[in-house]
Order: structure tokens, then sequence, then C-alpha cells
């Protein structure tokens, strides 16, 4: 069979806070998502990127093994990687047999119970060690203002990882203005609380360290004069969604 | 077998037959494989001393850098009398003994140059003797006149364009350290037996110049051990007999340093490994229960403070070359054993700890002999200490060991030295990045015209062809490499001469290795630049003459740091083709030639005397320091960068192969075990593929231009960096160099 090729944005040797442990990190370009608070606007374009097949990133990913210890490994972020999850299965498929910790750092958007995704959705999840999963907003109004898409497949996909007991770590951008109220903080926590596979709940403050890539891209901001959450309103987040989070599985 | 009552309890034979302090440690330290826990904390004497310290410390920052100066005396061994950190708090010190008179005053050391010595001070707005200036020009010769007197007009052109650089024909040459452990372990009086047992055993029929002059250092050598004798005597103790205690022993092998920093103002004066060795001693005191831990710290805290306090008075272009005025006072901790035993003992948890106990400092420069086979509690530590001070280096044990044995010191930022069996010359540097601008130019200088190197034909053409270039670049580097060797061996001859370092050699065996250090400065801008011309398209700009002074390049090329083998294969030839040359010289006293990729903060003022390169660098930006890939030109993070540096045979380069690299915290982990357990990692993970050293900083750019914007804040009084080869303190740093720290890659993600 043909190898399928995957198409890459960015490589980084040294992942430290995208899984567990020492990481290297494969960033794949496309996102149907329009987070206004993107720092990788630049990753959006389906069509751009460097073609590779799993095989050739593998070895590029291995000449870092030796960092990796018993704890570290790869993980694909993007961009959005459940859109090339033909290329992302053959990917994990093969890192697991040679015995490398996979993680999937996924926004959910492409996640759907409909075929051909979902057959092969559950084949990869056969593949992945953990998982990231970024909820960017618990209400579904507050979702598409944020985002331009619904959350409800997102949501769906987080309760059947949590049925299928599959690790995951909740990422939350708290952006002031849009998802930063005690009310939505709550809710969220609510729903991370329904959930029974959740090691860690992480909070990343908005920041607008990646601006210039709009202005590059000729893109008008939309969070143009929102500024970044104070450290109180960032404290306050993690102790609402902390008091959610799983003890170790 | 000589017996001392000072030995009992201690174990072994060979040790005690002849002066051996490697068997001495490998038969009786104990590995400690625990944790930090049992560490204490400073005692009030230590927080009194180091307050008066850092009192001092300031007011020599407010009076621009120098608080004293002498211009009388001239330094030696026994100059002054007993002196202390402050009188009122003398009892308290539990290490004695000052290089001068008064505390952080420098002495006046005039062998090296009587010309360096005089201008030192009147930088700093000290006057001089004129008797000293008298004896010093129209009585005795000095090491930098001597060298200039015999220096080839070629040579003088070469230093003058900087293609030679930092060359120490007009300070000491340091770098040579000696075993300052056989002090506490023989005493003097045994030490000086054996020197004499050499000396008569160097007498024999048709005697010649190469034996007379191992008499006369012999003879200079025993003279020096009595001195320490007379210098020790005037604080209260007498060193002729072995240490019988821990407390001893520190003071022991302190004052035998103190007497080398009193008459040898070398770049480098390391300390050398003492840790493991002074561990026995505390050891056996702690289980005679004459010494509790809290004294154990206060002893390795006191000594560290006088490490803190060495001081050289310094010249204006010494402080360009070595900016915030560094000595590597280095001091190496942990290592393994031939027999794969760590020698990681309670007290190199100790001498990191000082750190914690008075906070982060530059010197001494604190070396961890890394391996990943070390205790996984230590390397936690270290790892824990890097994080939180940035003060502290690495250097790959598992590459090191099988070169120089398990009890090596580093004897400057980077390279090893067997302890008390070796010596090496040190040798600065050459400038690799001009050279391959003299091969396109025909050895014109770039930047001043003038022709330094032979003039072979230039190359003329639009646009520079790899393979032209390639053997243009050959026959320049051999040229290069020959009249650097024949420099180096003349100031090495002169300095033996003029300046020979009888306190070192005293303490190091009469039958001597010898390495000859050479440097390498450009490394990766001519990596990068032959990449360009292999795999881009260069254009040359010329001036109206003729001259090739700036390059167009078009198109994309691998760059050294990214771990692609097209780049790396072109660091690895470079370094094998100088290192070839090189070795195909004599060299000075039969010495064996080894070179480094290593500039300190030199790369500022080498890079403002080299013009444009074909990888995009313009004239005057500094140079990529030490092994360290260019600026903005690694695009895969850190390991990726790690990993193209760890392809650089160490063997090749066994003078030392320096990388410096600045991690944010936040890209390091989410919390402090995250980090600390992540930077392990990081660690193992280069040392394990063969490369040799690594300076970790741990913190964001912010903090940076902060202390840049804001050095009074009480924050940064100490605030401790590491650059290529040493520790500074940021605020110390000239404004150029703080910039340049600035500009590097700073590892982090959005």
């Amino acid at each position: 069979m043909e190898e399928r090729i995957g198409y890459v944005h960015s490589l980084e040797s040294f992942g430290s806070v995208d899984g567990p442990g020492v990481r290297y990190v494969i960033f794949l370009t496309g996102c149907a998502m329009r987070c206004q608070f993107c720092h990788n606007p630049d990753t959006w374009d389906r069509n751009s990127g460097t073609p590779y097949t799993a095989g050739a990133l593998l070895e590029k990913a291995c000449r870092y093994r030796s960092y990796w210890g018993s704890k570290g490994g790869i993980t694909v972020s993007g961009g959005e990687p459940l859109l090339q999850i033909d290329f992302l299965l053959e990917l994990f498929q093969k890192a697991k047999k040679m015995g490398i910790h996979t993680t999937l750092d996924t926004s959910g958007n492409p996640f759907t119970r409909e075929e051909p995704f979902f057959s092969k959705w559950q084949e990869l999840m056969q593949y992945t060690d953990l998982l990231l999963l970024d909820i960017k907003h618990i209400d579904e109004e507050g979702h598409k203002i944020l985002t331009g898409k619904t959350n409800q497949n997102i949501l769906d996909m987080a309760r059947l990882l949590s049925d299928m007991e599959k690790p995951v770590w909740i990422r939350h951008v708290l952006v002031p203005e849009r998802n930063d109220t005690d009310e939505y903080l709550h809710r969220l926590a609510d729903f991370i609380h329904s959930l029974k596979n959740v090691e860690r709940v992480e909070v990343l403050p908005y920041h607008t360290l990646g601006v210039f890539k709009w202005e590059q891209l000729g893109i008008p901001y939309p969070l143009e004069g929102i500024e970044p959450p104070t450290p109180e309103r960032v404290k306050n987040a993690e102790e609402i969604l902390d008091s959610a989070k799983k003890t170790e599985l | 077998m000589r017996e001392f009552e000072q030995w009992e309890g201690f174990s072994g034979r060979k040790w005690k037959e002849g002066v051996d302090v490697r068997d001495f440690i490998q038969n009786n330290y104990k590995p400690y494989e625990g944790d930090e826990s049992f560490l204490e904390g400073p005692t009030e004497a230590t927080d009194k001393l180091w307050g008066k310290l850092q009192e001092l410390q300031k007011e020599e920052r407010k009076k621009g850098g120098v608080l004293d100066m002498e211009t009388e005396v001239v330094s030696s061994i026994t100059a002054y009398g007993p002196a202390y950190i402050s009188d009122e708090l003398k009892d308290m010190e539990q290490v004695v003994g000052l290089q001068t008179d008064k505390p952080l005053k420098r002495a006046f050391m005039p062998y090296g140059g009587i010309k360096m010595a005089e201008q030192s001070c009147t930088m700093y707005g000290y006057q001089p003797s004129e008797k000293l200036h008298e004896i010093f020009t129209k009585y005795h010769k000095t090491h930098n006149e001597a060298v200039f007197d015999v220096y080839t007009p070629e040579m003088k052109k070469m230093r003058h364009n900087k293609i030679l650089t930092g060359l120490p024909d007009t300070y000491g040459r340091g770098r040579i350290v000696g075993d300052y452990r056989r002090v506490a372990l023989y005493g003097i009086d045994y030490l000086i037996e054996q020197k004499q047992k050499d000396f008569a055993g160097t007498a024999r029929r048709g005697m010649r110049s190469k034996d007379f002059r191992i008499r006369e250092e012999l003879a200079d050598q025993i003279r020096a051990l009595k001195d320490m004798k007379v210098m020790a005597e005037s604080y209260g103790y007498d060193i002729s007999q072995p240490a019988k205690n821990a407390k001893e022993a520190f003071q022991w092998l302190y004052f035998a340093y103190l007497a080398v920093i009193k008459t040898q103002n070398g770049a480098a004066m390391s300390v050398g490994r003492v840790s493991t060795f002074l561990d026995i001693y505390i050891e056996r005191d702690l289980e005679k229960g004459i010494l509790t831990e809290k004294e154990a710290q206060e002893l390795v805290d006191h000594m560290t403070m006088k490490f803190r306090m060495v001081k050289f008075a310094r010249i204006e272009s010494y402080n360009q070359l070595f900016s915030g005025d560094p000595v590597w006072a280095t001091l190496d901790v942990a290592g393994l054993g031939m027999d794969g035993r760590s020698q990681v003992t309670k007290t190199d948890y100790r001498f990191l700890h000082t750190l914690e106990n008075m906070g982060p400092s530059p010197e001494p420069n604190l070396t961890v002999l890394y391996s990943s086979h070390l205790p996984e509690n230590f390397k936690k530590y270290a790892a824990y200490i890097s994080i939180t001070t940035s003060s502290i280096q690495y250097e790959n044990d598992d590459v090191m060991r099988p070169v120089w044995g398990d009890d090596y010191s580093v004897c400057c930022c980077v390279s090893a030295t067997e302890t008390g069996k070796e010596i090496q010359f040190f040798g600065a540097r050459a400038n690799l990045a001009k050279c391959l601008l003299y091969a396109i130019n025909g050895g014109v200088d770039e930047k001043t015209k003038e022709q330094v190197g032979p003039a072979y034909r230039p190359i003329t053409s639009e646009y520079l062809d790899y393979d032209e270039v390639m053997e243009k670049y050959d026959t320049m580097m051999t040229w290069l490499a020959q009249t650097y060797v024949e420099t180096l061996n003349m100031i090495h001859y002169m300095h033996d001469k003029y300046y020979y370092e009888a306190s070192q050699m005293a303490l190091i065996d009469t039958d001597v290795r010898r390495t000859f250090a050479t440097g390498i400065a450009g490394f990766s801008h001519v990596v990068d630049s032959l990449s360009a011309i292999k795999y881009a398209k260069v254009k040359v700009i010329r001036d109206e003459n003729g001259l090739a002074v700036d390059y167009e390049t078009t198109g994309d090329f691998p760059r050294y740091g990214n771990d692609d083998e097209r780049a790396d294969e072109i660091a690895v030839w470079l370094l094998r083709t100088f290192m070839d040359k090189l070795r195909a010289c004599h060299t000075y006293r039969d010495s064996e030639p080894t070179t480094s990729i290593l500039t300190i903060t030199s790369n500022v003022v080498y890079g403002k005397a080299t013009g444009s390169l074909p990888d995009g660098r313009k004239a005057g930006e500094p140079l990529s320091p030490g092994a360290n890939p260019s600026y903005g030109a690694e695009n895969n993070g850190l390991l990726a960068s790690l990993n193209s540096v760890a392809k650089l045979p160490y063997e090749e380069a066994l003078d030392g192969i320096s990388n410096t690299q600045t991690i944010n915290p936040g890209a390091l982990g989410h919390d402090d075990a995250e980090r600390v357990q992540n930077m392990v990692q990081v660690l193992d993970g280069y040392f394990d593929q063969g490369a040799h050293h690594l300076n970790v900083n741990v913190f964001g750019k912010e903090k940076l231009i902060d202390a840049m914007e804001h050095p009074e804040k009480e924050e940064y009084a100490n605030f401790t960096i590491r650059v290529s080869g040493y520790a500074v303190k940021f605020i110390d740093l000239t404004k150029e160099q703080q910039m340049d720290v600035i500009s590097r890659t700073c590892h982090e993600r959005m």
C-alpha cells in the first residue's frame, strides 16, 4: 500500500508541557475552527505544509528518543490533527509498534459519529495513549462566537472518551470578555466533573504573542483591545476548574 | 611506607608509598545515594560574614568595579601578613587567608607584563609606583616584553587584525591546576622531600639545557613550598604536617590555592576536584563525633566564600574579552570512578548547597561532572539548583573519564586535565570565520585591507563556487594553523622563562604531561557559510578595489543547529580538518595539541573585528559563542540544537566544546517537579549521545531586559547567568554583551 502523506506546519524537538515528560511535537496543518484568540493562524490552511510520510516523521522523532526516558514520546498538534485522520492513524499505529508514547492534542472539532470518520477515530483511539482536549467554551452560543463552530460534537467526544476511560487532559484558554465568567467556569467544572477520565485540567491564559501572525496574514484581529487575564482571574479559574480534576487514573 | 598519626582510620597502601591522592580517595570515600534532606542552612557566622562580603561587593560595584588596589608591593606568597574579611568577625572565619592585606583588594602582579599591571592601576585611578616601574623596565624583563621581542612581523599583524585573539601574551596563561589536596593529605614537608628526591634524580653525566631547566624549576618549586609554610604560619597554622581533621584539611587545601592566586593572575585559576577528597575528612570527623553537619556545611560555605572573593587587576582589553571579572575558580563535583562507583558524596551536595545558603554566584565556577549513571537523587538536586540559580554547568564525565581518568579537574571553563599529573598550555583561539574571508580575499583582511595572510590568488567570480572555496579555505587554514602554533610556542617558552608557575607546579608531578590547547572562534558561521555556498547561491559584493566585503545569499540552505545532517557533517569536517592541521605542527615542550570550540564572552569582540559572512551574518555583529549554533538558525527547538552539537566528536576537541542554552521556565514544565525531571531528561539524552558540555540557564527574556534596565533592583544584585565558558553576574556585563545575551535564542514556545 502506498504510504499516506501528512502535511506538517512545524516540528518542535523539545515539548515539555504537551503531554507527560519530554516530547517531540508535530504540528499538522489545517483547522476548521476560527478561534478568535488563535495564536497560530498560520496553521489554518489545509493546503499548506511540508509533506512527510509517517515513517520519515518517526525517523526524525526517534533522533530524540534518548531524551524521552520512560514518560516522553510524541505529541501531534496543529492545526487540528483530526483533519488528517488517515495519516494520523498510520503514524500512531507505527509509533505504538515502536513502543512510543502517543499524545493527541485536539480541539475535537472534526469529531462525528458518522462514517467513515467514526470507525477511523475508534481505531485511532487504540493507538492513542493520551488526549489533550481543548474545550474552548462550555456554552454553545459562546462557543459559536469564540470559534465559529458548535461545541456539541466536542462535548460528545469528551463523554465518549470518558466512557472508554481514555486518559485526557482538559485545556481551557481563558479569554476575558468571552469565557472568563464564574458562571461559565462553574458550568465547565460541572461538565468536567461528570467525566471519569480527566487526569489534569490546565488553564491557559490568553496571550497576544501571536497577533503579529494575524497581521502578517492580513486578517483583522477579532480580539483587538482585549488584554490577557489578570493573575487573579487565572487563579480563580484554576481554583474553580481544579476541583473538577480526578485523581490519577 | 610512611605513616602519620593524622592518617589514623584511613585505609589503602599505595598512596602512602608516594604522592597519590587518587588512590587515597578511591580507598576511603563513601558514595552517597540519598537525597538532599540532610543539608543544613547557613550558620550565624556564615550569614554575618557573607553579609559583610556583600556590602563590600556593593561598594566595589559603586566604585566602578574595583574596591582597592595595590601599587607599592609586588605580590608574592609571603608579601602580606594575615588579613581577614573583617577584623571584628575574624574569629568566625572557619577558613582564613586573603590575597592581599584587605578583602577584595587587588594585588600588583607585574611578571606577566609591567605595562598591563600599570595600566590596570591607572584605569581605576591608582598611581603605579615609580620604583617598581624602574625595576621592571630597567632591571627585570617581563613575559609580555619577552614575547614581543621575538614575535615575527607576521605574528604581530595576525594579532593586530584579530585573526588570532585573546593570546596569553599580555596576561598570565593560567589553566594550571595544582593538586591542592596534596598539602592537606601529606603536609608540606613530605612534598618538599619528594621534590628534593626528584631534584637529585636529575643529576646525571653530561647534563644539558633540558636538565638545567628542570633543576631550576624544581628549585623554584621547593622555594614556593617553603613560602607556603611561612604564609600559613603568619595565620597561626603549621602546614608542614598533614591535616589532622576536616577543618585543617579545608584550611591546608585553601592555603595551597591561596599561594597560587597570590603569585599568578592567569585568566583561569581553577580549584579543581576537591569535594570527594574533603568528604573523607568530614566523614571521619562526623563518625568520631567531633563535627556536626552544621559545622561541616559551614566549612564548605566559608571556603566557598573565599573562592567568591578571588580578584585580579585586569586591563580594559581583557575585560572586553572576558566580561564581568571572571577568574574561573572552577570547582568540580560528582563524576564516576573507573570502577563504576559514583564519586558523589555528601560534600558534593554541600558545595551545590552553597548556592542556596549564600545565594547564586558566578564563582566558584561550579561544574557537575555528569553521567546518566550518577545517582538519580543527585541528578535531580543538580537540576533543581540549575533551575533556581542558573549558576552551574555540566560536563560529560562519560567522555572525559576514558581520556583523563577519574581524577581530572576542569582547569578553566571546560577543559579537563588529570589532577596533579598534567598541565596545559592555554592558547586562546583562531578566528576561523575570518580565515574563510581571507581564503576568499587572498589573505587580505576585509576590515583593515592589510595583507595579513599569504597573498594567494583571491576568488574573483561573481558567485562563490563550493569546490573552489573549499580548496582555498583548506590552504588558508594550513597557514593559520601553522603560524598560530608557532606564535603559541613563543608565548609559552617565554611564560615558562619569565612567569613560571612554581606554586602550582610544586603540587604537580615532576614528570608532567602537557597538552597544547588551541581554540576555534566563529565555528557556526563557517559551517553555515559553507552550507550556504554549497546549497544556496552566494553572490559576492566587492568594493572599488575588488575586495569582497559583503555577500548576497539567495535560496534556502541547511543550518547547523537543526540536527540536519547536511549542515552538521560540514561542522564535523571543519573540526577534524583544523585539528589535523594543528597535529601536523611541532608544539612547545613536546606537548600534545588539542583544540576547543569555546569563545567565552569574547564572541562579541571577535565579531566586531570580523566582516560580513555568506551565512547572512553582517560585519561587526557578534559571532555565536562557543559551539553554539548561530542566532536564529535553530528552527526545530532545543533538542535539535543539542543533537547538532552532540555530533561534534570530543576526541577531536579535547579542550572542550562549549554550548550555552537558555530555557524559559514555562517551557521546561508545568511545575518545579516536572521541570526538574525534564531537565534531567535533557541532560541524560544529550550526554548519552557523547556531547561534552552544557551551560543551562533557566529564565525568561523579560527578566534579562528588566535586569538590564534596572540593575539597581535588589533582586538583581546576585542575578547570575551562564555565558559561554563561565558564569557571571548579569549586571556586571557590558551593555553590548547584555544585548548579545538577550538577543540569543531563548528556548520558549508560544
